[in-house]
């Protein structure tokens, strides 16, 4: 593949390359649908590439091996689904709790349980409230097409590393397996010093990383100074995308497949003279609050779209404050509304709450 | 005058938290003798368990990290596929390997990872107050097998070592104990053996199982529980080589033969 080559991939192969140029030589995976081609695509090119890819026994296994890949200095990464990366939380929570740096793909599923594998957002509070047990949070970025979704987990790694903490990369099975036309960037030529990994006490003092630390008042301590850590995310790394909101009375908030699907409802119902426009959060933690409560004060009528039952909504309401309205609209299970059946949502709230029919 | 002992110098100068006559204390030692005596302090890196020797890190001065209940062999294979040249070694106890860590400790074993296990089997869960464990044995009592362990009701204990020597990509496996000086020495033989097997890069795991004493939770004086080990679990858990697949001595016997 030529340097800035155009070429037709699927979500999930994209995503192994994209990881792979991020300088990723480390993948642990094991196998789920609808992510499977990420492990297939991992095992034939990470060789290639001088590096390492396993199999392993259990996405529990899996998470481990990132693990102690991430305290020996690497940059490692594992994909998975829905039930797969429930089995992961342990880990995640000890890369959050030991600060190691890692990048875990979720590619969503239909659940609960063992659910369906069709393309869902149900793993929303997952992945944004930390997922695992203890008081922890990740970085969580949601690609709403293949070359988002190859961008973001070069963006991953670099956060992953910048702030020693795991970042989730929340997509689902539609992006996973959806072909489209993806332009990669050049592969990482020098990764950061990690001047903390465990690499054998040469020519310095031994030193150890762990999460179990028994005095309560240095526990406290811990637990603060990993609040300043994601108080400084949350300061520095909100990104949200946004479409036609300049003259909008009605913002439509939806993330990742289900924004796609309400960008092509907003064009159908702009044709029809309703100024709707969109705002899609990028990062689903840090949320885009701030962002969010600043369109509150000009516009009052919010949808939010989500396939699910209805999880980003409650961020969005906290993150207005009680400022306008906010109307959801959601279809869990794997089903994938049409733009055309968004838009007829849209429009009938619109009229309920706006009162203006087109001229 | 010539110094004949002295305490290991990776070893901390930090008293061990451990109770009298609990064997993590010596394993430690002799795992530290042997980190000296083979000049690998700087490639070195340990995998400290969940249970009573979480606390590792405080005692072995080289590098170490501190794994999830059972996870030491997933997060041991992490480290040394990074850093090949490393000498890993994953410390973990009886529930940790041998209960929760099961998958991880036979998958190890069935890819060949090149790492050490140092296997402490006391029969019981110690830090969290005496709790059946796999490797209980009948009729030894635990805080939930208030009566002794009876077979048809709480199972059968269970010889992970003997499962893991069946398994080709487990290179040596060897079952020890802390006993005595006598079966300390031995043990220090063993560990040199597992340890060698990575600076030869033999293709595969070693494992040493070390029966040790936790005379607390046993409710046994020290040397109660020394004589226990000898008198009762070396019955059920024979000490001794159970595999040995080290190419170097598979080639060094052919030679013979020659």
């Amino acid at each position: 593949m030529s340097k800035k080559e155009k070429v037709l991939m699927s979500g999930n192969h994209a995503l192994a390359e994209a990881g792979i140029r991020a300088g990723c030589r480390f993948y642990f995976g094991y196998p789920i649908t609808p992510q499977n081609e990420v492990a297939e695509y991992m095992s034939e090119h990470m060789p290639k590439a001088g590096g390492v890819f396993i199999q392993a026994e259990s996405e529990i296994a899996s998470i481990n091996m990132v693990l102690g890949a991430a305290v020996a200095g690497a940059r490692a990464m594992t994909t998975s689904s829905s039930p797969g990366i429930t089995l992961k939380q342990e880990g995640i929570s000890f890369l959050a709790g030991q600060e190691l740096p890692a990048v875990i793909v979720n590619i969503m599923r239909g659940g609960p349980g063992l659910g369906n594998i069709a393309g869902c957002q149900g793993d929303y509070f997952q992945a944004v409230k930390g997922g695992g047990h203890g008081d922890y949070k990740t970085i969580v970025l949601a690609p709403g097409s293949v070359q988002e979704l190859a961008d973001l987990v070069r963006l991953a790694f670099e956060l992953a590393d910048k702030y020693r903490n795991p970042v989730v990369v929340l997509a689902d099975g539609l992006l996973g397996q959806m072909r489209e036309p993806v332009i990669f960037p050049e592969p990482v030529k020098h990764l950061p010093e990690k001047e903390w990994a465990l690499q054998g006490a040469k020519g310095r003092p031994s030193r150890f990383s762990r999460s179990l630390i028994l005095d309560v008042r240095a526990m406290e301590e811990h637990n603060w100074k990993l609040q300043r850590k994601y108080r400084e995310m949350e300061h520095n790394e909100v990104r949200y995308d946004s479409f036609m909101l300049e003259d909008a009375e009605m913002v439509v908030v939806a993330f990742g497949t289900s924004a796609r699907i309400a960008k092509g409802a907003i064009k159908r119902v702009r044709k029809e003279g309703m100024k709707v426009g969109l705002f899609r959060p990028i990062t689903l933690w840090p949320f885009p609050k701030k962002q969010i409560r600043e369109l509150g004060d000009t516009i009052n009528q919010f949808l939010v779209f989500e396939l699910n039952t209805g999880q980003m909504v409650e961020d969005v309401k906290l993150a207005l404050e009680g400022k306008g309205e906010v109307f959801f609209f959601g279809r869990p299970g794997g089903v994938v509304p049409t733009p055309m059946e968004v838009a007829t949502i849209i429009g009938s709230r619109y009229y309920q709450k706006l009162k203006r029919k087109p001229r | 005058m010539k110094k004949v002992y002295s305490r290991p110098k990776y070893l901390k100068l930090k008293k061990f938290h451990y109770c009298p006559g609990c064997g993590h204390s010596l394993i430690h030692k002799i795992l530290m003798e042997l980190v000296e005596e083979m000049g690998i302090a700087e490639r070195t890196i340990g995998v400290a368990p969940a249970g009573c020797a979480v606390l590792a890190y405080d005692y072995l001065d080289v590098d170490v990290v501190e794994s999830a209940h059972g996870r030491g062999p997933a997060v041991a294979t992490g480290i040394k596929r990074v850093l090949p040249d490393a000498v890993v070694f994953s410390y973990q106890g009886d529930g940790d390997l041998a209960a929760i860590g099961t998958a991880e400790s036979i998958h190890a074993a069935s890819r060949g990872e090149r790492i050490l296990i140092i296997f402490i089997n006391n029969g019981i869960y110690g830090m969290t107050g005496g709790q059946m464990a796999p490797t209980t044995l009948e009729g030894m009592r635990a805080t939930t097998a208030i009566d002794g362990r009876k077979s048809d009701r709480d199972g059968y204990p269970l010889d992970l070592t003997y499962l893991l020597s069946q398994i080709p990509g487990t290179v040596y496996a060897e079952r020890v104990s802390v006993n005595s000086p006598k079966a300390i020495r031995n043990a220090k033989k063993a560990i040199e053996t597992a340890i060698r097997c990575q600076l030869d890069n033999e293709p595969g795991l070693a494992l040493i199982e070390v029966l040790s004493m936790c005379p607390t939770n046993w409710k046994l004086s020290p040397l109660e529980a020394c004589q226990y080990i000898d008198n009762v679990i070396t019955k059920k858990f024979p000490v001794g080589v159970l595999v040995d697949r080290r190419r170097k001595v598979k080639k060094a016997v052919a030679e013979n033969v020659d």
